[in-house]
């Protein structure tokens, strides 16, 4: 019970934003990261997600991961709507240097420079990197 | 002799490292090592000697799995199936893997 009243007393709604910085496939911790994400999504916190470095090729579009008899998890992306996480941001620069653009991507993001990605990073309550 | 690089070219410096020692042997691009092969991305002008003279391949299972499309890959990029893997080591080995 007590511990009840103190999160009532914790109250406020934190910020999470989980930092996705690896590509999808060679390592698991995209896949990882997503899974943490949904399950974040229970807890009624003010969650965001941020693509950086090799994080932006998790956003690719016509990733077919049965190729390599793994999970496709890339469309799961497009799940996250439904839970009310709605704030994805990338990085310009990491798009750039990859040849990437915001219309190869799986899903709707705000498409943010270096400047503005640090600036929400230093917003946050709450960082967790992938 | 039969290179292969499985990890991103903006991640780490294998990639670097591997074309200083490749010389006039061949180089098979692997796992995440195959982004380098997106013409778009600013890692594959590395690539533009061997892969002009066909000694550049990318494993296409680990592109489709990417995403990557055959034409989104740098002129003279080679893409291979498993078999072909095979039969590149059997051909040009033997095989160091830089990890």
């Amino acid at each position: 019970m007590s511990d009840e009243a103190n999160w009532e007393d914790a109250g406020a709604v934190k910020r999470f934003m989980f930092v996705n910085r690896k590509a999808p496939h060679g390592t698991i911790y995209a896949l990882e990261a997503l899974e943490v994400v949904l399950i974040s999504a229970a807890f009624d916190q003010d969650v965001s997600l941020a693509f950086l470095d090799d994080g932006v090729h998790q956003l690719r579009q016509g990733q077919d991961a049965k190729a390599l008899g793994m999970k496709n998890f890339a469309p799961t992306f497009r799940a996250l709507d439904d839970y009310d996480i709605d704030k994805l941001y990338v990085e310009a620069e990491s798009l750039a240097q990859r040849g990437l653009s915001a219309e190869e991507l799986i899903v709707p993001v705000q498409v943010v420079d270096r400047e503005r990605m640090s600036a929400l990073m230093a917003e946050q309550d709450v960082v967790m990197s992938f | 002799m039969l290179h292969t690089v499985n990890k991103s070219p903006l991640q780490t410096r294998d990639l670097d490292s591997c074309l200083e020692h490749l010389a006039g042997e061949r180089l098979l691009l692997i796992e995440d090592g195959v982004y380098a092969a997106v013409a778009a991305g600013e890692a594959s002008a590395k690539l533009r000697g061997p892969a002009a003279e066909g000694r550049v391949y990318a494993l296409g299972p680990d592109l489709e799995a990417r995403g990557i499309g055959h034409d989104a890959l740098a002129d003279g990029v080679e893409v291979v199936d498993y078999a072909g893997f095979v039969q590149l080591v059997a051909e040009h080995g033997p095989h160091q893997a830089w990890l």
